[in-house]
């Protein structure tokens, strides 16, 4: 019994000294706790509680409203308005096509729009938000509002929408804005502005809107706000208000732009007009043109298949990017360098047999008029467009010379114009060929180069601004569409002042022999003397023609036996009036056939609206051939050719 | 003639235990209402579990620790039947087959092995009286060892650890060599590169996870990067009952129930936790004192391995919540939202409470 009690005894004793062993251990790791508590709560605090206010606040953009682009009248050529998009973000999405399908039970959804999202689902990255459905009115939006909890990982935004209300006038102009890709990204990334546009969904991708992004854009605002893990906003912690971008205004006016297109009617082609004082672009126009509206939020590829594969090229921006041979236009400025070279200078004249051959060759560069003009002085060789004058003096120039001048006014480098994308045009030389070709020069080439034809090309912006800095007495000012920049913070505008980009010394005596030679040019007796008619006010102006395809030595030049496509462009230069310009354009008609009758008209009814506010009177001819069979009846043969 | 029958009511009540349940209980429905987004139904229904898991507790702490002797070993074999039913014909939910119908609802035989394991155990260890030897305690690791492989196949590691664990108190208690201890730790560790060696990468990548939550901060990580980040900015005196910004904005996971330490945290800081700390240790020491005060083996090697049980509870939990323990599913007691958790701990004071409050009947 007494070693039993003991043993009793013996067993708590060593279950106590256990529990107190237990009971140890129990503080030790209670202890352990607490210093982990102190640790991340006293210590580390300042750590923490940075961690969770970043957690919970986060900074939303306010994207800013987009400047307006509205033209020199104040008539609107872009704005915003809101509407409601529905937008999917694929991460959130378990099935994306049975949603589309479920949301399609509630709004509609045309297979154009599923298109569209397929589209910018592979251009972008899954958890980025990518609208399947825009412009919802308010009956949709409201539908879905109801049944937005069925939708995770759908959500239904107020948005501003780009909204061109002229539509496809003066399109190439205006350009567009569409969704930021990623090559915008890394340009972004690159000029350091890819913070400011945090929220933007959109960006300038053409014309002004791209050129003046920086200006249109505005400056993003942003709102500190507490979100919870699923980033849903619980409320407003402080806001930083967005700076709405500014307007532009256009130095063009949308009337003038409209008989301007008009007057193309289904042509294709190219009109630049430039008031050669301030280098102000008063008209732009390049036919076919396009609806930019299609591009705001993503063009389906049904529409982009039909601008881009039409054989009319609707999207190219001729203005800019076409390249043509400049004809008989390039040759009041080989005038111009012959002159002042000293070479040609009245009363110096030629006789012109009809062609022109080069010493020691038998081959006849041919003039338009087989039986030739006879005695032609200079001042006549620029009005009845003699190419056997044009031909001798390109040789006695050379072709370097020849080159090294007219760059002065434009040709062959850019203008420094704003809109982007412009096209040197090519002004050959020996130099060029070689590097091009790996092939020499050959004299029969610089000949052509005389006439414009050959390698020489240019674009009609360099066409008009040549003409523009002809007519300003070789004073070249830099063109340009915009002529304000306005402030809609402050309501101050910013004028772009007038540039002048170069002055060329050249001799008054020498202008006023080129100058009247273009002016009689729309004279009785000139290739374009119907453009003149009538018009009351004095137009100098030069007409062209240039080939498609090459006819071949002894061939005639049949217009109508040849497919449309193939005929000779028309071009046409004026400046106007002619004592004092106002305007100085370029016109190009492709396949159009001559200048004078094809281009001509048009830039009749251009000056006629902006000289004297007269609009056209009678309905553009709308096809092609009817055009030249009606202007062949009535224009002298002069005008026929060039 | 009331107070009297109060007396008698309760008379297997500890106060002193009772108090601190209340007072806990009374933190968790704060606490709660403030994780559940202020749901008072969240609250209420909480309440309900607790009114069932003190009826529970009455009842249990009414039984004399005689009656539960006899009944120990007869509740470990229903409970090794049904875990073995539950890897036949258990339901499987989120991957792990832990659930097991029995007509009118699903129970999880695991829970009960939480009060059978320690209580068969002291019973075998209570029939051994004397210094119990090697032999002993090797039958002893088996009836151990079985259910608590059983559990981890569900797989449920967590538990079967803490099971385990709950086991091992009742070895220790009752005398396990301290050269065994020693040995079996030295042993442990020595095949520890070996196992390790075995895992595949993914395997390893896990474990990895699990210890350094930074690893994988938006997938298995999470959780516990935005605890800590939870009771860290609590700071020294919480932001304030109902402002806790990552537990009021969703950002807490789980925050009702396995992480709800990380809402108390972040709303009451670091005095909050010394209490909750202060609170658990109350009991701790409460329910030690009950055990070496015991008068039988088997009261004393179950009221120890149900407190230090509880220990092992609370400290895995708020471990794992505050980073220095990897993940297991553990709520933290008396707090965590949860019936069966909650009656089976009010089970276990039940347990206390009895053997606390039957020693003079025995000793009469």
């Amino acid at each position: 019994m007494g070693a039993e009690l003991k043993n009793h005894l013996h067993e708590q004793y060593y279950f106590k000294l256990r529990l107190g062993f237990a009971g140890l251990a129990v503080f030790c790791l209670f202890s352990a706790l607490a210093f982990r508590f102190s640790y991340l709560q006293i210590k580390q605090y300042n750590h923490y509680q940075t961690l969770a206010e970043n957690n919970r606040i986060s900074l939303v953009p306010i994207i800013p409203n987009r400047g307006l682009i509205v033209d020199k009248n104040g008539v609107v050529l872009a704005h915003n308005f809101f509407a409601y998009t529905l937008e999917i973000t694929p991460a959130k999405v378990y099935n994306l096509e049975e949603t589309i399908t479920e949301i399609g039970k509630l709004v509609e959804i045309s297979s154009v729009d599923r298109k569209r999202f397929k589209k910018f689902r592979e251009q972008s990255h899954n958890f980025e938000s990518i609208p399947i459905r825009t412009h919802l009115n308010e009956v949709e939006a409201a539908k879905f509002a109801v049944n937005h909890y069925r939708f995770p990982g759908v959500e239904i935004k107020s948005r501003l929408f780009r909204h061109y209300p002229l539509g496809k006038l003066g399109s190439h102009m205006v350009g567009y804005i569409g969704r930021i890709n990623d090559k915008d990204l890394v340009n972004l990334e690159a000029s350091g502005d890819l913070s400011n546009y945090k929220g933007s969904d959109h960006i300038g991708k053409s014309g002004l809107e791209q050129y003046y992004e920086k200006h249109l854009h505005g400056i993003t605002g942003f709102q500190q706000v507490e979100i919870d893990a699923d980033g849903h906003a619980v409320r407003v912690l402080s806001s930083n208000p967005p700076i709405p971008g500014n307007n532009i205004v256009l130095s063009a006016d949308s009337k003038l732009q409209e008989i301007a297109e008009t007057a193309f009617g289904e042509r294709r082609g190219a009109m630049v007009a430039i008031n050669p004082k301030t280098g102000e672009v008063l008209s732009y126009v390049s036919q076919p043109t396009f609806d930019p509206n299609l591009f705001v939020d993503g063009i389906d590829s049904e529409n982009w298949k039909a601008l881009n594969e039409s054989l009319d090229k609707p999207l190219i921006n001729r203005p800019l990017r076409g390249v043509y041979p400049p004809g008989s236009t390039f040759k009041p400025f080989v005038a111009m360098a012959g002159l002042e070279a000293g070479k040609r200078e009245p009363p110096y004249s030629i006789h012109d047999p009809g062609f022109f051959t080069l010493p020691g060759s038998s081959h006849r560069y041919r003039d338009w008029k087989p039986s030739g003009h006879g005695s032609v002085d200079m001042q006549k060789a620029i009005t009845i467009s003699c190419d056997t004058f044009f031909y001798g003096l390109a040789m006695e120039l050379g072709i370097e010379n020849l080159a090294a001048f007219v760059r002065h006014f434009g040709f062959g480098r850019k203008s420094d114009f704003d809109i982007k994308g412009e096209i040197e045009g090519l002004l050959p030389t020996p130099e060029w060929k070689k590097r091009r070709f790996k092939q020499p020069w050959y004299p029969g080439e610089t000949v052509i180069v005389g006439i414009g034809q050959g390698y020489t090309l240019v674009t009609p912006l360099q066409l008009a601004q040549a003409t523009a800095i002809l007519a300003n007495n070789g004073v070249a000012m830099r063109p340009h569409l915009v002529s304000q920049i306005q402030n809609t913070q402050s309501g101050k505008n910013q004028i772009v002042a007038p540039f002048i980009q170069d002055k060329i010394e050249l001799n008054p005596n020498n202008i006023a022999i080129v100058k009247q030679g273009m002016m009689d040019v729309t004279l009785p007796g000139g290739t374009a003397a119907s453009v003149g008619a009538n018009a009351g006010y004095a137009i100098a102006a030069k007409t062209g023609t240039a080939q498609v395809i090459g006819i071949k030595q002894n061939e005639k030049y049949n217009e109508h036996g040849i497919d449309e496509r193939h005929r000779d462009h028309a071009l046409f230069i004026a400046y106007a009036p002619a004592e004092d310009p106002k305007i100085a354009l370029a016109v190009i008609v492709e396949n159009g056939g001559h200048g004078g009758s094809a281009a001509g008209p048009i830039a009749r009814k251009v000056m006629d609206y902006y000289l004297l506010g007269k609009l056209p009177a009678t309905e553009p001819v709308k096809e092609n051939k009817k055009s030249n069979g009606n202007t062949a009846a009535t224009v002298p043969e002069e005008e026929l050719h060039d | 003639m009331i107070s009297k029958l109060l007396q008698h009511l309760f008379k297997h009540i500890d106060a002193f235990l009772m108090a601190c349940l209340f007072f806990a209980m009374l933190i968790s429905l704060f606490v709660l209402y403030s994780a559940s987004g202020q749901s008072i139904e969240r609250v209420y229904s909480q309440a309900i579990n607790m009114l069932v898991a003190l009826s529970v507790m009455w009842v249990v702490a009414n039984i004399s620790p005689q009656k539960l002797e006899r009944v120990a070993l007869l509740l470990y074999v229903v409970g090794v039947l049904l875990l073995i039913a539950v890897a036949l014909f258990g339901s499987i939910s989120h991957g792990a087959r832990r659930w097991l119908n029995i007509g009118f609802t699903q129970i999880q035989p695991s829970e009960l092995m939480r009060i059978a394991m320690p209580m068969m155990l002291a019973w075998y260890f209570s029939t051994r009286e004397g210094k119990p030897n090697a032999v002993n305690f090797i039958i002893a690791g088996m009836l151990l060892m079985a259910p608590v492989a059983l559990i981890m196949k569900q797989p449920d590691l967590g538990t079967a650890l803490l099971i385990a664990s709950s086991g091992f108190y009742v070895l220790f208690l009752a005398g396990l060599s301290w050269k065994f201890l020693v040995g079996a730790l030295v042993s442990l560790m020595a095949l520890m590169p070996a196992f390790w060696s075995m895992l595949h990468d993914y395997q390893r990548k896990r474990i990895e996870i699990l210890f350094d939550p930074t690893q994988d901060p938006l997938g298995a990580g999470y959780h516990t990067i935005q605890a800590i980040i939870a009771i860290g900015s609590g700071g020294a005196s919480g932001k304030g009952w109902l402002n806790g910004t990552q537990t009021q904005l969703d950002f807490l996971p789980e925050r009702t129930t396995d992480f709800i330490f990380a809402v108390f945290s972040e709303e009451f800081g670091f005095l909050g936790n010394m209490l909750l700390l202060g609170l658990f240790s109350v009991i701790i020491i409460r329910g030690l004192m009950i055990a070496s005060q015991a008068q039988s083996t088997f009261s004393r090697l179950l009221a120890g391995s149900i407190t230090l049980n509880f220990f092992s509870y609370a400290f895995v939990n708020m471990g794992m919540v505050s980073g220095i323990l990897p993940v297991v599913g553990v709520p933290l007691p008396l707090i965590s939202y949860g019936g069966t958790s909650m009656v089976t701990l009010c089970l276990g004071f039940g347990i206390l409470m009895s053997i606390h409050t039957h020693k003079n009947l025995v000793a009469n």
